[in-house]
């Protein structure tokens, strides 16, 4: 018997070493029950989800609503550009609104960095953060550490390198404060451009060159260029920062790293920062990523419902 | 802590080998048999009878699954703390097989109703029958009786029967504990 710390999932940031490795311990139960024949079990059968997207999704979406109906939780789903936002409520005021229909929890994408905290003070329900603008995106950096501990075991010590767009990634500040919850060393790489100032004041490593930071890694997670996200121009032309920053076999050979683990968030450009046939080889593990995905968010949701006694 | 022995290691070997003696006589074919154990507490007990059916088959394999209940439980929601489950470990379809749900202690009957549900989830058995080492009687909230059956005890509601299993299995017992022990 145990439980989470927090009554919401804002952001890694707010949850400790213990929640995660609960978290972990769950999601691999649930991995199991994905595996079965029959992919559901009824736990939650009586909480209702509210899916609310203030922003473009797909996997994230799809792998949170999964999740839900595996667990036999009734799902709505609402998404900004067809809602009375465009009319001019405020989010307190739709999500009230929507709890007023009696639904127990809800999983936002927002804009805003903050805008689930904002939400969780005005409130009365379990919120996930499924992403907040640049900010954090919990569910992500959970089942990276995830996929990365079913491959590699215990991360304590291990040496995570993620390259690209750090300035614009909420994959890349959840996973960097998740990787060094569990004891892992974090660095960033990418065009100076794109790598936020005090970055190092969290104690991760900054580096410029690519090759020197692959010799250092055990594990390399590319991210993708947001270009949605970028207002002015950050570094000369696509193929200049593929050329950079993009990962190729004759990289990883000439480095010489046998071992190492490719990860990605999705959704890739293939042939921006990897290549295709780097993604689809046999480094990679983006899509145990995308599998590993629907087993943590079950879990998640799983210890947040049970957490609300209703009778 | 210190309890009233209901069954000392002796006592709970015989009752076990003779709870795999009942099973053995009234399957006598155990080809399309399979033993599902509860988590935690009924696998050791699944265990057992596992062990000396294949001793009195001349070491014939016998199906054994593990289930884990957690998700099916009728109480999530209702309890200050999250269940942590354990693993579940079904390495074959139920579909048409006679399965044995096997646990320790028959208590509400809330758990054997749980187990029932999860079992289905892995097919349609041809019949289930439930074998249980200790049956608490007079404490059902469900219909629930079992086939097989270790010792009944009569005992009051807040007191607790716990079957403990020692490390190096010599000595196994079951315990009745008062409520403030």
């Amino acid at each position: 018997m145990s439980k989470l710390s927090t009554k919401h999932l804002l952001g890694i940031k707010n949850i400790t070493p213990e929640d995660i490795q609960l978290i972990f311990q769950t999601a691999d139960n649930f991995k199991e029950v994905i595996n079965r024949p029959i992919k559901k079990v009824p736990s939650l059968r009586d909480v209702t989800i509210a899916n609310i997207f203030f922003e473009n999704s797909t996997r994230t979406k799809l792998s949170f609503e999964l999740a839900e109906k595996r667990l036999s939780a009734d799902v709505v789903n609402f998404s900004a550009s067809s809602s009375s936002v465009k009319k001019g409520e405020t989010l307190v005021d739709t999500v009230n609104n929507i709890l007023a229909m009696k639904v127990d929890m809800v999983v936002m994408r927002h804009p805003n960095p903050g805008a689930h905290v904002h939400l969780a003070r005005h409130v009365d329900c379990s919120i996930v953060n499924a992403g907040d603008g640049a900010h954090e995106h919990p569910t992500q950096a959970l089942l990276d550490a995830y996929s990365l501990r079913e491959k590699l075991g215990e991360l304590k010590g291990k040496k995570v390198l993620i390259v690209g767009d750090i300035l614009h990634s909420r994959v890349a500040l959840s996973n960097i404060f998740c990787l060094q919850k569990l004891g892992a060393e974090v660095a960033v790489c990418g065009p100076a451009t794109l790598i936020p100032r005090h970055l190092a004041s969290l104690g991760v490593k900054v580096l410029l060159d690519l090759k020197e930071a692959l010799r250092w890694a055990d594990v390399a997670n590319m991210l993708r260029i947001q270009l949605e996200r970028q207002d002015i121009e950050y570094f000369p032309s696509l193929r200049e920062y593929s050329m950079q920053y993009g990962l190729t076999r004759a990289l990883l050979e000439e480095v010489g790293k046998k071992d190492l683990v490719i990860m990605h968030p999705g959704p890739i450009n293939r042939g921006v920062e990897i290549t295709s046939d780097l993604a689809d080889s046999e480094y990679s593990i983006i899509l145990n990523q995308v599998e590993n995905g629907v087993a943590i968010r079950m879990a998640v949701l799983y210890l947040l419902a049970g957490q609300a006694k209703t009778a | 802590m210190k309890g009233r022995t209901l069954l000392d290691h002796t006592a709970l070997s015989y009752t076990l080998d003779r709870l795999a003696y009942e099973v053995y006589e009234q399957h006598l074919d155990f080809s399309n048999l399979a033993i599902v154990s509860l988590q935690p507490r009924g696998v050791a007990v699944g265990e057992h009878i596992v062990k000396k059916l294949a001793e009195l088959t001349d070491g014939e394999k016998i199906l054994h699954g593990k289930l884990d209940v957690t998700f099916y439980r009728d109480d999530f929601r209702r309890r200050e703390e999250v269940l942590v489950p354990s693993s579940t470990d079904m390495e074959f379809s139920v579909e048409g097989k006679e399965i044995i749900l096997v646990d320790d202690v028959l208590y509400t009957g809330r758990t054997v109703r749980s187990g029932l549900d999860a079992l289905l989830d892995f097919g349609r058995p041809k019949h289930v029958e439930l074998l249980v080492l200790i049956d608490r009687r007079f404490s059902r909230e469900l219909p629930v009786q079992p086939d097989y059956t270790g010792r009944m005890v009569d005992v009051v509601s807040d007191e607790r029967v716990k079957v403990e299993w020692s490390e190096d299995n010599s000595n196994n017992r079951v315990t009745l504990y008062s409520a403030d022990q």
